[in-house]
């Protein structure tokens, strides 16, 4: 079905496009992308962390700020991918919006993808470099891997932008997207390890959750910035990950054509 | 440089159905149409007759079905972005960014098509002096009226100079005056050499504005023609309306039917149409058969009449 080859002049473009918008509406957003997630850093990390203490077992034997912390960055990254994706593109597809305005110029949808995509990355990196400033000034990195969490912030809110976005260019309407943020954002906040450990929920339930992506993210940045991450663990959860946004991405060039030119 | 600018063949458009319970629906039926350089070609019909569906295969948006497609020469499957480069598109929606200036739009739009922002300046500058909204150029959209975004998208479509230009329902939803406006402004652009394709609910619209136009109802073309013929073919020279009183329009028809006047005479829910020759002397007609109307008109018979005698239906209900 895709016939047209893509263009990265014209996905450039459209990239251009999405920055002049969000000139106008970045107020509504920033709240929620940066803001939000440091909030709950300090609060959570550094308020609960003092009631709770430092060494607990069950956290692997740090303080409960250094287990929080890059569980907080991988889980804030997975919302920012989805805040990035759902939304704008379930409201930029509506007729009379940027999607089909740009699709009936030369670009072509699968440009539209990718220039959209490309800001949904600069977009996740912004906020994930902004909550990782926080954290290392918290001196929560035992390692110098712990660079590496960034890089890993990122590609868990990718993986979890491409499907997204992908599933969200297929909407008539911005609703279905409330429900994606009530029963599926939410669940996997709480229960994918980033509040507390896995190895505390039942057995059965660990290997539920290990199936989840936002575990993989989260055990990702959490080893990579505690220093106690290996090869085959991070290999595996990058993989996990990557995988995901593959299968997104080829998902949305699809949907893309499908939907923007009908 | 060939004379066609546009031609399709048996051009069909089915729809993939919308959930699983609904069938594919073929919104063009196989339709055939050639458009000359140069000329104002108007697609007329009723809400879902398929205008803007041809609208869209024409501008390379919608993929056709079935048939043969070629525009500017080329064939839309597989060098859709060279011919969108040369084409102006003014879709049914306003598709503006409201959160964004007069300008902005002009701006992003122009960038689509890889112009400098230095040349996108210049011309825009120019196209909202067409469009008369040079005061407005920094105001944001969502505080435009309705016309001066309808102008605006107008100018926007132009923005990299096209050779065809498509409107869908250019004037719809606006205001007499506002129309007209937008009327002195498609002419001025014909003048120029730019070939207008447009569609429109409104037969006043494509008398004045198309040289050529067809009638599309369900899918299919009904009939084609200059406005002109198109009267001189499927309407007589004057209708007579007759409005009665309430209940009383049902026997004053069978009346009509009786006196056999050899006339076609349609009914609509509000009043009835007599298509004769001599308005004057049909009215003088009824009055002698003692039929009594509220109100009695004689006017030129439009393409609205066209459209009623070919379809049994009124075109804006
Ligand atoms: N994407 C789509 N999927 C399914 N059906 C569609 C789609 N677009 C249009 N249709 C249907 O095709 C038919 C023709 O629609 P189209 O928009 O071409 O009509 P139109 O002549 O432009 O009507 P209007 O005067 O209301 O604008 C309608 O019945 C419409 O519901
Ligand atoms: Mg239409």
């Amino acid at each position: 079905m895709t016939t047209a080859t893509a263009s990265p002049g014209m996905a450039l473009r459209f990239y251009r496009y999405c920055w002049l918008h969000y000139r106008r509406n970045w107020k509504g957003t920033i709240v929620i992308s940066v803001a939000n997630p440091l909030l709950f850093l300090v609060a959570i990390g550094a308020g609960l962390g003092a009631v709770v203490g430092s060494h607990v077992e069950a956290l692997g034997g740090v303080s409960y700020l250094a287990f929080f912390a890059p569980g907080m960055l991988a889980a804030a990254s997975m919302q920012n991918g989805m805040i990035e994706s759902a939304f704008p593109v379930s409201y930029q597809r509506m007729p009379g919006r940027a999607y089909p305005v740009a699709v009936s110029t030369p670009l072509e949808p699968v440009d539209v993808l990718h220039g959209h995509a490309l800001f949904m990355a600069v977009k996740i990196a912004i906020g994930a470099a902004a909550f990782c400033a926080v954290m290392f000034a918290f001196g929560v990195a035992a390692s110098p891997l712990a660079v590496l969490a960034l890089p890993a912030a990122v590609l868990t809110g990718f993986a979890f932008a491409m499907p997204v976005a992908a599933w969200a260019v297929t909407l008539p309407d911005v609703r279905p997207v409330q429900t994606l943020f009530k029963w599926v954002v939410m669940p996997l906040y709480l229960f994918s390890g980033t509040f507390f450990a896995t190895t505390q929920l039942p057995e059965a339930v660990q290997h539920l959750v290990a199936l989840t992506p936002l575990w993989h993210g989260v055990e990702l940045c959490r080893t990579l910035t505690l220093g106690t991450a290996t090869w085959a663990g991070s290999l595996t959860h990058t993989a996990y990950l990557t995988a995901l946004a593959l299968v997104g991405y080829v998902v949305a060039r699809r949907n893309y054509h499908r939907h923007l030119h009908p | 440089m060939s004379d066609v600018i546009a031609q399709a063949t048996g051009l069909v458009k089915t729809y993939p159905p919308r959930d699983k319970r609904s069938a594919p629906f073929t919104a063009v039926d196989g339709i055939d149409f050639t458009l000359q350089r140069g000329e104002a070609f108007g697609f007329l019909g009723p809400n879902g007759a398929g205008k803007s569906s041809t609208m869209r295969m024409i501008a390379c948006v919608s993929p056709p079905t079935a048939g043969t497609l070629r525009v500017l020469g080329l064939d839309p499957a597989t060098d859709g972005r060279r011919i969108r480069a040369r084409l102006g598109v003014v879709p049914q929606d306003d598709a503006l960014d409201s959160e964004l200036s007069v300008r902005e739009n002009l701006l992003i739009y122009g960038r689509y098509f890889g112009l400098s922002t230095r040349l996108i300046d210049e011309r825009a500058t120019q196209l909202l002096d067409f469009a008369q909204l040079t005061d407005k150029a920094a105001e944001r959209v969502d505080a435009l009226s309705g016309g001066m975004r309808r102008r605006l998208t107008i100018a926007r479509s132009l923005i990299n100079e096209p050779e065809l230009l498509l409107l869908d329902e250019p004037t719809t939803g606006l205001d007499p005056q506002a129309r007209h406006v937008l009327w002195d402004r498609l002419f001025r652009l014909k003048q120029q050499g730019v070939t207008l394709v447009l569609t429109t609910h409104y037969m006043d619209e494509a008398e004045q504005l198309c040289d050529r136009l067809v009638v599309m109802d369900g899918g299919k073309i009904v009939a084609q023609g200059s406005p002109a013929e198109l009267i001189a073919k499927h309407a007589t020279r004057e209708v007579l309306e007759l409005r009665f009183g309430i209940g009383e329009q049902a026997a004053a028809v069978e009346k009509l039917r009786q006196a056999r006047t050899g006339d076609r005479i349609e009914e609509l829910p509000d009043r009835l149409l007599w298509y004769t020759a001599e308005g004057d002397a049909a009215l003088a007609a009824a009055h002698a058969l003692g039929l009594t109307p509220v109100t009695a008109l004689v006017r030129r018979a439009s393409l609205e009449d066209v459209f009623l005698a070919l379809t049994g239906r009124t075109l804006v209900d």
